[in-house]
């Protein structure tokens, strides 16, 4: 069999290991997907340069890829176009919010180093836009550590990268 | 010839992310608060990742079976090649902080340029590493300001500490022989043209932060020729270990 969309149905079954809500399409990083000759090829990209979460993701893509009855694959890596939170798709963000993670506000194309105008991001339990930053580094490195002022609850933001 | 010039420019820069990672590591568990120590590992994470994106292209560029961990592991103090900035004590947290506001001035402008590196891969690698430099960057201003405009105490901390470090900023803007070769064929960036925009970042901050930016007087060099201060012997001890002890060992 050398169909693509039978490739992407198995792909949805890899979950994010830190963030399982979500699956390695909903995360938007992967690439692409193609036969070569008889071998089959999955081009991913990685979120963060030092996420440790890469080394599981692509040996669980393998695993699923093998257990499906695909013994010839390749899990190739590219750098560039680097990776950015616009790559998470519509469902995977409502994904995360369901989950308790606030999503990525607005995109990611603000390059400004300095003071960049702290963003309203919503409270994922209340809804609340009355929130607070308390640091720009979470719990992985593509989260950032929110609180609600009105319901009290911290939060984790899916930062805008 | 011109594969040996690319794998020491590319040792070279991740020698300098690879040793400044392993320093700010050792604020695990030592962070003034829980947000800031997680925020210190986070940043000496993505340092190690850029490493090993720059040690994974050395080993391919050299072609001779070794590996990302040998590049980290089995080299000796006077094969690195990271600049001496990043190999100093941490100090304190502030002292730390001041360090870490000038190398991330500078790398935010190093891999700013790099983006434009005929050599694709590493403007590839440059592009990655930009937007988690960006973040450093923005973290470290943030607390140069919220120190150096702080208390008596915090200001007089950060004050020194940015008189004893700026001799080691000198050595930043100074081109190894590898670098001048590369700059040639633009695979590397001239690191003359970055001078006058660092300079500018770090005068803008440290008005901000009420800190007086030194005069420029003797510059301390050599980490770039191999030629360290006796803290990276130190640093490598540690981190080198378990390799040295156990060769080949794997978790
Ligand atoms: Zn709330």
């Amino acid at each position: 069999m050398t169909n693509t969309d039978h490739i992407y149905n198995i792909l949805q079954e890899v979950p994010d290991p830190e963030i399982p809500v979500i699956n390695v399409l909903d995360l938007g990083i992967i690439r692409k997907v193609e036969f070569v000759n008889e071998k089959l090829e999955v081009t991913i990209t990685p979120t963060y340069s030092g996420c440790p979460a890469m080394n599981v993701i692509e040996q669980t893509i393998r695993e699923k890829l093998i257990s499906e009855g695909y013994q010839n694959v390749e899990i190739k890596t590219i750098l560039s176009p680097a990776w950015t939170t616009d790559w998470l798709t519509e469902e995977g963000k409502q994904k995360l919010l369901k989950y308790g993670i606030a999503p990525p506000v607005g995109s990611s194309s603000n390059k400004s180093t300095l003071f960049a105008e702290e963003k309203v991001v919503g409270c994922p339990q209340c809804n609340s836009n009355n929130t607070t930053l308390v640091s720009e580094f979470g719990s992985t490195p593509c989260k950032s550590l929110y609180k609600c002022k009105d319901c009290l609850e911290p939060f984790d933001y899916f930062k805008c990268h | 010839m011109k594969e040996n010039l690319l794998l020491d420019y590319l040792l070279q820069l991740g020698d300098n992310a690879l040793v400044l990672g392993q320093r700010l590591a050792e604020w695990c568990g030592h962070g003034p608060i829980l947000e800031q120590d997680m925020a210190i590992t986070n940043i000496s994470l993505d340092l190690f990742g850029q490493t090993r994106n720059l040690f994974q292209y050395a080993a391919k560029v050299e072609g001779k079976g070794r590996t990302e961990d040998n590049l980290a592991f089995l080299r000796d103090a006077i094969q690195f090649k990271n600049v001496l900035l990043v190999e100093l004590p941490n100090g304190d947290f502030g002292r730390t902080i001041v360090k870490q506001f000038l190398y991330d001035a500078y790398n935010f402008l190093n891999y700013t340029a790099l983006l434009n590196s005929t050599d694709k891969q590493l403007a590839a690698i440059a592009e990655k590493s930009l937007k988690e430099v960006t973040y450093h960057l923005r973290f470290s201003s943030e607390w140069m300001i919220r120190l150096g405009d702080g208390t008596a105490e915090s200001h007089q901390r950060m004050q020194t500490a940015l008189d004893d470090l700026w001799m080691y900023t000198g050595e930043l803007f100074e081109m190894s022989e590898v670098e001048k070769e590369l700059v040639k064929t633009g695979v590397a960036v001239d690191l003359e043209k970055l001078k006058s925009d660092w300079s500018k970042k770090v005068r803008e901050i440290c008005d901000e932060a009420t800190l007086k930016v030194p005069e420029n007087g003797w510059m301390q060099k050599g980490g770039k020729t191999g030629v360290h201060t006796e803290n990276l012997g130190f640093l490598l001890a540690d981190m080198q270990y378990l390799q040295r002890a156990y060769p080949g060992q794997q978790w």
